[in-house]
């Protein structure tokens, strides 16, 4: 039951390769934060020096505001659940979930306690006698769940914990984490995961690391509907959201574009400021945002070259207008296979439309905006 | 003719033979046995598939049914037979070695040898293999105490001879002794602990080849599980004791198994060191003192070798069958 304090933090290997720099958090009592970001950029690597497992070469780790850079991992308060389980093949689950207490001195009664009492909040009661190689891999990742409650840790670390599952049991594993973390309301939780749906639907707030440091943090809701860089708009939500080039022909409380390659003139609810006049910017559309339209102010027309009927929604893939450009697509409700070869004219409200300039969104222009400098997928 | 000139011909004609068996039975079996072709050529695809195996394994199992099957019966009928082999005394030469005190020695020491070699070496190895993981000139280290492997047993003895000579400016133990003021002696006459000197020598030998396996299965256990552990609070010997050591049980039964067996075969060591003099025979050596001279006796030796040797076998191979599935 503690909060979580970083400050400048980095990590350099070797003197020279520099990994993380300048991650800043402020983690309260009782969050689930969710580290996301592609792969490689050192999501795993933090939460590693937060247990640590790694050691932070700069910067400041505060738990429950103790200073923890040289604390060795037993003794700062943290339990980590790891991708692989990691329980110890050679003891029960039941010893395995003592493990701790028992290297601890803890007396057999409290022992027996707590491992009852986790076992008994995880299901894992018919088991306990069982070696690990007789579990399913959901079993598994239930006792090593237990064995981190076992500790009652201040803070809970999971380290991609699905991602050794297969769909069905992830889904169901999810709801039993988002469940047990409603249980224990106190106790402070960080989870790694590349899988945005895990991040959507468990985080109090997400963090999103790329390029060695924070794109941004926030809830799950402000990620999507108010990302800060064209970077982290593309890398939340699936498929990503489409940015088409345009320029600021209208400023004030709502900002007038006129989009490039086959697009009209629409607005956004997004302000501008005068001297945004004639600005080149991008104007970014979630694909699900889109909607058909035959009015004249839409955002984008082009042929559809590809349709994916997937029964509630279509997905449109309109034709690239250069090789290496994305294609734009489009999400909408409903079966549209006859759209396929057709040319489309598609909207979206003012409301959904994002703009960024030198890809740093208008709402956030007078933060500082950390631009990962790598591609989102 | 040139020895060397016949040591190549001999290499020639060996390696040859053996992959020109292989290659021309497989030609035989596929082309005019059972041909891929006519009227019935999946019927004899699958029949030369069947017999193929066996063609493959036919020299093998010769040659060990020849060199080794064959043996074990001749062996022990040999042992039923007097000194000359001419007349059948039954289990006669099995009480006469019961009854020689030379033979209770035997006995008695390599129950010492087999209690202590494997024992040492393994843990040996294991401690080597530990600490030289995360070094830097781990592998040089390594390298160094495999080394021993390398060499013959008698080389070995030959080696450890100057260690031991009685003579300080050679021996550098009674070097050491004679610098501290003691008198120099012959470690090899020491009544009882000359046969600790003689088992050095073997752990020496065999602490490499512990080390090389079990470096292999440390390095084999999940980095995840040793972490897990060190977040749990377990300080590095409980790690390693608690964690790591059990993960390779399997392993060190494997090489605590296959040293047993090995130790229940040298015979080389004592012999070249002591020639089973001072009270340091072996059942090897002591079998080593009979042959040629009363083979009914000497076979009566062997047969109680692979008795003893039998059940520390069996564990070994179902042991190591386990580690490979």
């Amino acid at each position: 039951m503690a909060d979580l304090k970083l400050t400048d933090v980095e990590k350099t290997y070797g003197g020279t390769v520099q990994v993380l720099r300048d991650i800043n958090l402020d983690i309260d009592q009782g969050e689930l934060i969710v580290f996301v970001g592609p792969s490689g950029c050192g999501k795993s690597t933090l939460l590693r020096m937060i247990a640590g497992l790694e050691k932070i070469t700069g910067g400041e780790l505060q738990i429950d505001g103790q200073v923890v850079n040289d604390v060795p991992p037993s003794e700062r308060g943290i339990a980590m659940v790891f991708q692989s389980y990691a329980l110890y093949p050679h003891m029960t689950v039941r010893d395995n979930m003592a493990f701790a207490l028992k290297i601890a001195g803890k007396s057999k009664a409290e022992i027996d306690e707590a491992v009852n009492a986790a076992a008994a909040k995880l299901q894992l009661e018919n088991f306990l006698d069982r070696l690990p190689k007789a579990l399913s891999g959901g079993q598994r990742q239930r006792v090593a769940i237990g064995r981190s409650i076992v500790r009652d840790p201040k803070v809970y670390l999971f380290d991609e914990p699905l991602s050794n599952l297969d769909a069905a049991l992830r889904v169901a594993t999810r709801i039993e984490i988002a469940q047990l973390k409603e249980q224990m309301p106190e106790s402070t939780m960080i989870y790694v995961t590349h899988d945005q749906v895990e991040a959507m639907t468990l985080a109090s707030r997400i963090v999103v690391l790329a390029g060695g440091g924070v794109a941004q943090v926030g809830s799950p809701l402000t990620l999507y509907e108010k990302p800060n860089s064209t970077f982290v708009a593309q890398f939340i939500g699936s498929p990503a959201m489409n940015l088409l080039g345009g320029k600021i022909v209208g400023t004030g409380e709502t900002t007038t574009l006129e989009l490039e390659e086959g697009g009209g003139t629409i607005t956004s609810h997004y302000p501008s400021k005068p001297e945004d006049m004639g600005a080149p910017v991008k104007v970014g559309i979630r694909p699900e945002d889109m909607t058909e339209t035959d009015a004249n102010d839409f955002a984008y027309h082009g042929t559809v070259e590809i349709t994916e009927a997937l029964g509630e929604v279509t997905l449109l893939y309109f034709q690239k207008s250069a090789p290496d450009h994305d294609p734009v697509i489009g999400k909408l409700s409903g079966i549209h296979k006859e759209l396929r070869g057709q040319d489309v004219k598609l909207t979206a409200a003012p409301e959904k439309v994002h703009v960024f300039k030198d890809d740093i969104s208008l709402l956030y222009r007078d933060e500082t905006v950390f631009l990962p400098g790598v591609q989102p997928h | 003719m040139n020895p060397i000139f016949q040591g190549l011909i001999t290499i020639v004609v060996g390696v040859g033979g053996c992959v020109g068996y292989f290659y021309f039975a497989n030609l035989i079996l596929d082309r005019f046995i059972f041909p891929a072709k006519g009227p019935e050529a999946g019927r004899n695809i699958n029949r030369a598939n069947q017999v193929r195996p066996w063609l493959f394994l036919f020299p093998a199992m010769f040659a060990l049914s020849l060199y080794l099957v064959y043996p074990v019966f001749g062996s022990f009928i040999r042992s039923l037979y007097n000194r000359a082999g001419t007349e059948f005394i039954g289990f006669g030469n099995y009480l006469n070695l019961f009854g020689d005190s030379a033979f209770q020695t035997a006995f008695f020491n390599n129950f010492l040898w087999v209690l202590v070699v494997p024992a040492m070496a393994t843990f040996l190895g294991l401690l080597v293999a530990q600490l030289t993981d995360r070094l830097a000139w781990g592998n040089i280290a390594k390298s160094l105490i495999f080394m021993p492997m390398a060499i013959s047993f008698v080389g070995a003895s030959l080696i450890w001879r100057f260690v031991y000579a009685a003579d300080p400016d050679i021996g550098i133990i009674n070097a050491i002794r004679v610098y501290f003021g003691a008198e120099a002696l012959d470690p090899l006459q020491v009544p009882f602990w000359n046969n600790f000197f003689l088992m050095v020598i073997l752990i020496w030998i065999q602490t490499g080849f512990a080390m090389v396996i079990l470096s292999a299965a440390l390095r084999g256990i999940p980095e995840e599980t040793v972490e897990a552990a060190i977040i749990d609070g377990a300080n590095p010997f409980q790690v390693f004791f608690r964690i790591k050591v059990p993960q390779i049980m399997g392993t060190i039964v494997v090489v605590w198994t296959t040293i047993t067996i090995l130790v229940l075969k040298v015979f080389d060591i004592v012999y070249a060191m002591t020639g089973g003099n001072f009270d340091t025979e072996i059942l090897p050596s002591y079998m080593m003192d009979f042959m040629f001279r009363d083979d009914g006796r000497a076979t009566a030796v062997a047969f109680v070798i692979m008795i003893v040797v039998l059940p520390v076998m069996i564990w070994n191979i179902v042991q190591a069958r386990k580690e490979m599935r």
